[in-house]
């Protein structure tokens, strides 16, 4: 099953390769992982999607909790949270096909940001599946690149 | 830790380079011993060491060598072992014993060395990303950017490797930041936001392992290398004998129970007791303390302890419920739960299940064939508990060699058995043991050794006969990778592919006597005792026995891989002649 983790760490020039050493050195998955700066200047965000069974996960967060510079490790699957995924995907677009190509980037309310006389490419943010679902449906097209940033997740709040 | 002041401590301020900071660091650290080797990248610390006679520096043959007897150091003290050595080579040849320390959680700080910062990266001569590559095999590491730092970090590092899960710690240091000053400040508390290790349990879980305890039958405590330290050794026998239970250890366990109470059932595992085997197979709950269910200890998961219930203390979370699910799972110190516990619980009916083990240990003792042409080493090691009243210092490396010293010695005390269990690390045993001799010099330190992994940290006969350190060595010699020979034997027809090492082997005595050590052949059973003895009264340098054991003998009982604990084979299917 997929997991969402959000892990906490203190910055440290260490400290990503040992995360990221852990999944390989323990022969876990990643399906995606992504960092960037949390609240807190002195602490970054990771955000892990991971597959495996109950152990597993289990594991996976006892063992990036061992690590020195993890401060926190939440599993956000069982939580109301939201997440969100970036991606670019540049398109092989003609005159012909680019009305079609625009109103599928409607539907998905994508972005077209950048054009050219054979491309567009697209921002496309959401879910992981909605962005599967929308490279799905542009693949007809011809897609020329694509990228991706990996989801960024955070706990759903309900209190008023 | 005892701290000698022959040098006084620099005012607050003072400004010091980061040599010195280091050095001041580890004084302040109450660091007494240092085990290592000079370097280009090092030479500035080895200077300032020079005004530093209250740290004791011990000059290895081998950075391999440093991190073995820093780590025997480590077991047999309970103080964090410390290795200085220089950058690429220096630091790349302590990664077998940083790995091994880090797999027996072993609290060790190691100093590196390395070219300037501004080359890093560079592929500078004796530059290796050691930070890198010990990522994998350390606690937790340290590349000092700013000597301002430095005093803290080396604090940080000794909290960091003494405390929780013990293991190593490797601080990295840049040439040019030994140069550089900066002001000294005293180590202040360590506060690390994501390292809090628990040490009180959960006292409702606590309570409910006390009465899940109550209503066992057939209880049985499992303590591992957690508890091999005091006072925590000393409330596993309170429990054990106020609610009689029976224990067994693993190998790093050895020594956390008196084998000599009758409760003890010795180790359990691959080359376990019969009855420990059998009693883990037949017991209705399992008090598994410090240890880790390693899959010597378990044989085949699917078939361990089938009918219990299992209670799990361990210091680290990660451990627990990680091969083998736990009923009561309880994450401290051992020191600390073990006494809450034993207030707590009460006193289970176990005659029947004493009963039965006893009559297990009559009918399946530890055996061996006492007639067998040539010295069986069980015999030499039960002779060396003998001469040592069961007190010293077992310093065992791997292979037969070490299973003959876990089944044969009857440990009694906490700290007294050393062995790479997790790693099996041959060329363990010598350096440890004389880490081990020189943080102990009242005790009686052994090491047992096979003729392969004797050779594999040999040149630290040196280091053993520069600062006199009499470890008495009981080299078992049967010209054989004993062990893996064992497998071929049993497991591949005979077929002994490379593990014949008689052929090549050196001749030990003279070996010996070309350092200066002492050394005595020992080809008959009657000589074996009389050696022993004379080797006790040398107090000034290494005495190396060399017994020249049946060629062929095997360890039994025996686990085989993959099988269950029950599916033992108990002796030798067809005796050698």
């Amino acid at each position: 099953m997929r997991h969402t983790l959000s892990v906490l760490f203190e910055n440290s020039f260490n400290a990503i390769p040992r995360i990221a050493g852990l999944f390989s050195g323990r022969g876990y998955n990643i399906t995606s992982i992504s960092f960037g700066q949390g609240e807190d200047p002195e602490v970054t965000r990771a955000t892990i999607t991971t597959d495996g069974d109950e152990r597993i996960i289990e594991q996976i967060a006892k063992q990036l909790n061992k690590l020195v510079d993890v401060v926190k490790v939440i599993d956000l699957t069982y939580e109301p949270f939201v997440e969100r995924e970036l991606a670019l995907v540049k398109v092989q677009a003609t005159p012909s096909t680019r009305a079609e190509i625009m109103q599928i980037t409607d539907i998905f309310r994508a972005k077209i940001i950048d054009v050219s006389g054979k491309t567009v490419t697209i921002e496309i943010t959401g879910k992981s599946d909605k962005i599967d679902a929308a490279i799905g449906m542009l693949e007809a097209f011809g897609i020329r690149e694509i990228a991706r940033t990996g989801a960024v997740a955070l706990k759903r709040e309900f209190k008023k | 830790m005892t701290k000698k002041k022959t040098q006084k401590r620099p005012e607050e301020g003072t400004l010091l380079s980061g040599t010195e900071l280091l050095i001041q660091a580890l004084v302040d650290a109450g660091v007494d011993t240092v085990f290592g080797y000079p370097g280009g990248t090092v030479i500035g610390i080895y200077d300032a060491l020079f005004d530093h006679p209250e740290i004791r520096h011990i000059l290895v043959r081998h950075e391999q060598g440093a991190t073995h007897a820093a780590d025997g150091y480590a077991r047999s003290t309970g103080r964090t072992g410390v290795v200085l050595v220089t950058s690429g080579p220096g630091a790349t040849n302590t990664v077998t014993g940083i790995a091994t320390a880090f797999m027996d959680s072993v609290p060790l700080v190691v100093i590196t060395g390395q070219v300037p910062s501004a080359m890093i990266g560079n592929d500078a001569f004796q530059e290796a990303d050691i930070i890198g590559i010990t990522r994998p095999i350390t606690k937790h590491s340290y590349l000092v950017k700013d000597v301002r730092q430095l005093g803290q970090i080396v604090n940080e590092a000794f909290h960091i490797a003494a405390t929780g899960k013990p293991g190593p710690v490797l601080i990295d240091l840049p040439k040019d930041i030994q140069l550089e000053k900066a002001p000294y400040q005293k180590p202040g508390p360590v506060s690390i936001r994501g390292y809090n290790p628990t040490y009180k349990g959960h006292s409702q879980q606590i309570i409910k392992a006390a009465r899940m305890i109550d209503q066992a039958q057939k209880p049985l405590i499992y303590a591992g290398g957690g508890v091999n330290s005091e006072p925590a050794a000393v409330s596993l026998t309170e429990l054990a004998v106020k609610a009689r239970i029976p224990v067994t250890t693993t190998l790093m366990g050895l020594g956390s129970f008196p084998e000599s109470n009758p409760l003890s059932l010795g180790m359990l595992g691959m080359h376990g007791t019969w009855y420990a085997n059998k009693a883990v197979t037949e017991s209705d709950l399992i008090i598994a303390v410090g240890a880790r269910f390693d899959d010597r200890v378990t044989g085949k998961l699917s078939a361990f302890a089938r009918g219990a219930k299992i209670i799990h203390i361990d210091i680290d979370p990660a451990s627990i419920a990680k091969n083998v699910p736990a009923h009561i799972p309880i994450v401290g110190h051992a020191a600390e739960i073990l006494p809450e516990l034993t207030l707590a619980v009460g006193r289970p009916y176990t005659q029947g299940w004493l009963e039965q083990i006893q009559k297990w240990k009559q009918e399946h003792p530890l055996q061996y064939d006492k007639d067998c042409c040539r010295i069986p080493p069980p015999f030499v090691i039960q002779k060396v508990a003998e001469v040592t009243d069961h007190r010293a210092v077992i310093v065992a490396d791997v292979g037969q060699n070490q299973m003959f010293a876990a089944q044969w010695y009857g440990y009694e005390e906490a700290r007294t058995h050393l062995s790479s269990g997790g790693l099996g690390t041959m060329g363990y045993g010598f350096p440890a043991a004389i880490g081990a001799k020189l943080g102990n010099p009242d005790k009686t330190v052994v090491c047992v050794v096979g003729d392969g992994g004797f050779q594999m940290n040999v040149q630290e006969l040196a280091t053993a006969m520069k600062y006199g350190v009499p470890v008495k060595i009981v080299l078992l010699n049967n010209g054989f990778l004993g062990m893996v020979r064992q497998w071929q034997h049993l497991f591949f027809k005979k077929r002994y592919s490379q593990t014949i090492l008689s052929d090549a082997n050196p001749d030990f005595v003279r070996l010996a006597e070309s350092y200066g050590a002492i050394g005595y052949r020992v080809e008959k059973k009657d000589d074996v005792l009389p050696v022993l003895r004379k080797s006790l009264e040398v107090e000034d340098r290494p005495v190396l026995m060399e017994f020249i054991i049946e060629p062929e003998s095997q360890v039994f009982p025996m686990v085989p891989a993959g099988a269950a604990l029950n599916e033992m084979i108990e002796t030798n299917p067809e005796p050698t002649a």
